[in-house]
């Protein structure tokens, strides 16, 4: 006979209410008119970020603890990275808003008739936001799931709703298209890679949860095929989320494809979640086999920061200059994944938690600068936007220099702090590599600075269109944190070292 | 200790003042002058209440500290934001926003005819907040960022009229030059971290009892640089004359009254560090009187009444910071005649700022003349901060200057003559060019063309003139009597109560001997300009070429720095660009090569990215295969 497991409905209530207004935002497309939609979507899914967060500070005063039996476990760094998602949630849909971004019915044929119509009549895909919110809940679940089912659950509900949006894109329909559909198949190709990892830990210690895991390791040492082909395979389904080389192709494609709001979102808080997880599997279930997977962890970070900062030297494309800076970063924080230390860990959630911001301003302001055929996303083209436009174009390299990592920017103390955890256990090559392939990156972004403030503008019709007043909140929010995280740290970096633990 | 939670106030109001006015813009252009006063003036409000306060506390009680936040938390190097009011910094506090707050006032009226007179007035504010937290920091960075703030605050003030390239450059030369101290502060800091592993002033005291000669005389040295940047003086002197450029009510708070004090209170503040060093102390009176007569010396043949006006700041700076070199017996002296320089001196700016509004702007005194009848109140707020600085008693200047020359010649020894010689004088000097600006502009028969039409200032400009007058009179005798500032500042400065060496000679004798100087440099300057030729003669002495060129300070330091520098510049430059440019291009033809190779693979065929998976995944079999084997 099965008994049903006990639930901790406190401390999941932040996932729930998530879900629930998810499912209130399915009703609305239902029965409410087309007219009242978005606004009412906006609404619900603003206040359930808003509920999901405050009693997500409720949960963390209690203390954290298991959630549900073996499932979940609500401890620090998952908190911490819930909170993340859930701001960088609230920041990204003050910018899908705009709902300009979006295809107006996203079953009309690209070029159509029936497209054109749509656009007439003024329609609206406002399913964006509870497929969002479903998205959120999934990234809410990665980071504090403890068994491989739930992993695996929480995995496909963030992935599945990206799937879709990355193909509402308005303009540039085709391509927004293509790229929804090769995530979704090197997506499938890889969730296949974490379940079979996932079967053949299974396989090795029978059991699914992570705590097994560890026991099995210390019970027979961590030499086993199975263990190491588990350990491999569920990498890759890991790396592929969080865009490490060589798992990282569909990134430049997807972040360029998808609309630029969605690209801004998912950048953010895919990767917080992902790497939530990937820590977590790393730090908890598979601490035990360190020697084994450390070494090609650590090839891993080694490549994927040097292909990201010299792919993006080559970009022409704002958007793909941004996919590649991303895959850099990602190299940057798998370091905190070989180092395997406290200070690491929590370098890694400030370092998630500065990045997530930067991306979601960076992203909102790439969907300001246009001409009269939509965004305009060829760096050449964004020559002299400085004298324009001078405050757009200052925030922006307020951005970009916080990628770059320049000191009094938040940027500088995430990259300072993971290097230098970094250094503490040990990994001075992982250091030397990150330094230089961070000087790499240097280049480019200083090369966009330089392009906005001190080339004369050509004769060209982009300008920079006003945004929205809640595009406008969310770039003005993403800007002070990410020049309140430079100038004092010590604000969210105090918080991040209380919640840098795992319960086991 | 006590713990404070309004100290913040102090820098926070003028700092958010200075934000608004210049975020408005044009819209705040109405009020933004009254706000700014105000705000300047609450400020001073803050410091009076806190000065009671502090004088209802007693003992160690009287120091109050409020840490803001955790700044820098990097391994072992820890710094709070956080502030610091002792006796030292409250006497700066009760000077900077009083003085301020008078001059504010001033140039409501001074500046009513520019465009861009918010703009003056946020400058200002920001002013007050950089210098408030320079003296209210608790440790060297905190100051190091007033530092920082007050220079940045100079800079914008006398290039404020940088529509003429010449105001423009004067305000980049004081820049520069200051930069050169700044390093001299950041050095310090640097070195004083390294020794100690602190940069508090607490900290920094307690290690450098133990530390080594060598490390303590590299910080005094370093110091002494940084405030001989900021308080132009000897070799570093040389900016202080082309900041005049700036509107002339800047001239009395930063380049009179307050900003250029800075040094003094810095070397003061390092006392532990200049107590411990014989030879830092011995650099720092060195350099202190080597500029009291450098900068007196330029006073007697400048035509311009604000350049005269400057070096003679520079000359009584020099004084200051001569008595801050002569250990603990000093440092109280110092400070009573930074405050008392403080009032005459502003006194004198805002009083030549007046004329020169009656004037059409005119600075070149000897087209002044006889204007005593024409401005009246400036003539006699003027010559009372004249009283002042000549030492007459029972001016302020009396009470703080004689005590300097009183503790040179006690020094003791060889030195102790010599400097009190120097000492004895620069006041001599002091009073040749002072009475000589006196009777060039207020005496004798008017020189002014037919377009002049010299009058009176307003009451808003000879208001704050009138209250500086007599700060010129009173102050030094109410911080004298009963030695009340030399009390107030014992437990910042260590001063032990034991007679030092006893008195060389009696404190009577040097007041004797100083006004026989001064009388005699009175004498001089009445006798030699009773006629005035309207333009300067050419067949002078050569001391006077070389004092109406600064002493070549320009010329040496362009022959010495500035063409060899120019010369490394550009033999750097090839270097770089031949050499190091040659590397970096290489590396970067390299990387670009790379790069365009790393595009091609990125094909955009979901085949093509699903078989770079694959090899990824064989490649990470074979390599833990290969590890665990």
């Amino acid at each position: 006979m099965l008994t049903a497991p006990k639930l901790d409905y406190a401390l999941l209530a932040p996932i729930l209410v998530i879900l629930g207004a998810a499912l209130i935002g399915v009703l609305v497309e239902a029965f409410i008119k087309q007219a009242w939609r978005a606004r009412m979507q906006l609404v619900i899914a603003l206040g359930a970020i808003v509920v999901s967060f405050n009693l997500l500070v409720r949960v963390r005063n209690q203390g954290s603890s298991i959630a549900a039996v073996t499932s979940v476990s609500i401890d620090g760094a998952g908190m911490f990275l819930q909170g993340a998602v859930l701001i960088f949630a609230f920041l990204g849909i003050l910018v899908i808003a705009d709902q300009d971004n979006f295809v107006p019915q996203a079953s009309a044929l690209p070029g159509s008739a029936e497209e054109a119509a749509a656009i007439q009549a003024g329609k609206q895909q406002t399913e964006v936001f509870p497929l969002t919110l479903f998205a959120v809940a999934g990234m809410m679940l990665f980071p504090v799931a403890t068994d491989f089912i739930t992993l695996f659950v929480a995995l496909e509900v963030l992935s599945l709703p990206l799937y879709l949006m990355a193909g509402l894109s308005r303009r540039r329909r085709l391509l927004s298209q293509e790229a929804a559909l090769k995530y979704f198949l090197l997506g499938a190709y890889s969730s296949a890679f974490f379940l079979f990892g996932a079967a053949l830990l299974y396989g090795y210690s029978g059991t699914i949860s992570l705590n097994g895991l560890t026991d099995a390791i210390r019970g027979s040492g961590g030499n086993d095929v199975f263990l190491l082909l588990g350990i491999t395979f569920l990498s890759v389904g890991l790396l592929f989320k969080v865009g490490a080389v060589p798992f990282h192709s569909w990134t430049p494609d997807v972040y360029q494809g998808a609309p630029t709001p969605i690209t801004g979102f998912m950048a953010a808080a895919t990767k917080a979640a992902a790497f939530g997880a990937t820590l977590r599997i790393f730090y908890l279930g598979l601490d035990a086999a360190q020697t084994s997977w450390k070494p090609f962890i650590a090839v891993i970070s080694v490549i994927t920061m040097i292909v990201g900062s010299i792919a993006a030297i080559s970009q022409r494309d704002m958007k793909r200059m941004l996919a590649y800076s991303s895959i850099a970063h990602a190299g940057f924080i798998l370091t905190a994944i070989v180092s395997l230390n406290e200070n690491a860990l929590s370098a890694a959630l400030f370092y998630l938690f500065a990045y997530g911001v930067a991306t979601i301003g960076a992203f909102a302001i790439v969907t300001m600068v246009r001409d009269s055929a939509g965004e305009v996303s060829d760096v050449n083209r964004w020559v002299g936007l400085g004298k324009k436009s001078p405050l757009v174009a200052s925030v922006f390299s307020l951005f970009l220099l916080s990628f770059a990592g320049i000191p009094l920017t938040s940027g500088f103390v995430g990259k300072f702090s993971i290097f230098s955890a970094a250094y503490e256990s040990g990994n001075i090559t992982l250091v030397v590599v990150g330094v230089l392939s961070s000087a790499i990156a240097v280049f480019f972004y200083l090369r966009v600075i330089l392009m906005l403030f001190f080339a004369d503008a050509t004769n060209d019709s982009i300008s920079v269109v006003i945004p929205s007043v809640l595009t406008r909140i969310s770039i003005s929010i993403c800007a002070i944190f990410t020049i309140l995280l430079g100038i004092a740290p010590s604000l969210l970096f105090d918080i991040a070292q209380d919640f840098a633990y795992f319960l086991r | 200790m006590t713990t404070s939670t309004n100290l913040v106030y102090l820098i926070a109001l003028p700092l958010f003042s200075s934000g608004l006015l210049l975020l408005l813009g044009r819209k705040a252009d109405k009020w933004g002058h009254i706000f700014a006063t105000l705000v300047s003036g609450s400020v001073f409000i803050i410091g009076i209440l806190e000065f009671f306060a502090m004088q209802g506390r007693e003992g160690e009680a009287r120091a109050a500290t409020q840490k803001l936040f955790e700044w820098i938390s990097v391994g072992s190097f820890q710094v709070d934001a956080a502030l610091l009011l002792d006796q030292l910094s409250i006497c700066f506090v009760l000077l900077i926003s009083g003085v301020g707050t008078l001059i504010h006032i001033y140039s409501i009226a001074y500046m009513s005819h520019d465009r861009d007179r918010r703009r003056f007035f946020a400058y200002l504010n920001l002013f007050i907040a950089a210098m408030l937290l320079l003296v209210l920091g608790d440790s060297y960075l905190n100051l190091y960022v007033g530092w920082e703030g007050v220079g940045l605050a100079s800079y914008l003030l006398i290039g404020f009229w940088n529509q003429k390239p010449a105001y423009a450059t004067a305000a980049k030369k004081a820049f520069v030059a200051n930069r050169v101290g700044d390093v001299g502060l950041s050095l310090a800091i640097m070195i004083a971290f390294t020794q100690f592993g602190t940069v508090t002033f607490a900290g920094v005291k307690e290690g450098a009892s133990g530390a080594s000669a060598g490390a303590l005389t590299a910080i005094g040295a370093m110091l002494l640089l940084a405030a001989a940047g900021k308080s132009a003086q000897f070799p570093l002197q040389s900016w202080l004359g082309d900041a005049m450029a700036g509107p002339t009510p800047v001239s009395a708070l930063i380049h009179a009254a307050t900003m250029v004090t800075a040094g003094v209170y810095l070397i003061t503040r390092s006392n532990f560090i200049f107590d411990a060093s014989p030879t830092a102390q011995l650099m720092v009176v060195v350099v202190g009187a080597i500029t009291l007569l450098f900068g007196a010396l330029i006073g007697t043949a400048k035509d311009d009444i604000k350049k005269a006006l400057a070096a003679s700041t520079m000359s009584q700076i020099g004084y200051m910071i001569l008595a801050t070199g002569l250990g603990p017996v000093g440092y109280a002296f110092a400070i009573m005649h930074l405050i008392t320089h403080g009032f005459f001196k502003a006194g004198m700016f805002l009083g030549a700022g007046s004329v020169m509004h009656g004037m059409n702007d005119e600075v070149n005194m000897r087209r002044y003349g006889g204007l005593r009848k024409m401005m009246p109140i400036t003539a006699a707020t003027f010559g009372l901060g004249y009283l002042a600085i000549l030492g007459v008693p029972p001016f302020a200047g009396f009470y703080s200057k004689d005590k300097i020359i009183e503790t040179a010649f006690d020094s003791g020894g060889v030195q102790g003559v010599l400097l009190g010689s120097i000492t004895l004088l620069g006041a001599g000097i002091t009073a040749f060019y002072m009475t000589r600006v006196m009777v060039l502009t207020f005496a004798g028969t008017k020189r002014w063309d037919e377009n002049a039409h010299p009058h009176e200032s307003p009451f808003l400009m000879w208001a704050p003139m009138a209250v500086l007058a007599v700060g010129s009179v009173a102050s030094g005798f109410l911080l004298n009597s009963g030695s009340a500032l030399v009390n107030w500042l014992e437990p910042v400065v260590n001063e032990n109560h034991e007679h030092h060496a006893g008195h060389l000679l009696p404190p009577i004798v040097v007041s004797i001997m100083a006004l026989t100087v001064v009388a005699i440099g009175v004498a001089i300057a009445v006798l030699k300009y009773r006629t005035v030729p309207a333009v300067a003669p050419e067949d002078v002495l050569g001391i006077t070429k070389a004092a109406r060129k600064d002493l070549y300070q320009d010329s040496f330091n362009e022959a010495v720095f500035m063409r060899p520098g120019q010369k490394l510049t550009a033999g750097l430059v090839n270097t770089d660009y031949k050499v190091i440019d040659g590397l970096v291009r290489l590396v970067g033809w390299i990387v670009q090569i790379s790069a365009s190779s790393l595009r091609n693979i990125q094909n955009g065929f979901v085949r093509s990215y699903a078989l770079i998976m694959v090899l990824g995944v064989l490649a990470l079999v074979a390599a833990v295969w290969m590890v665990t084997l």
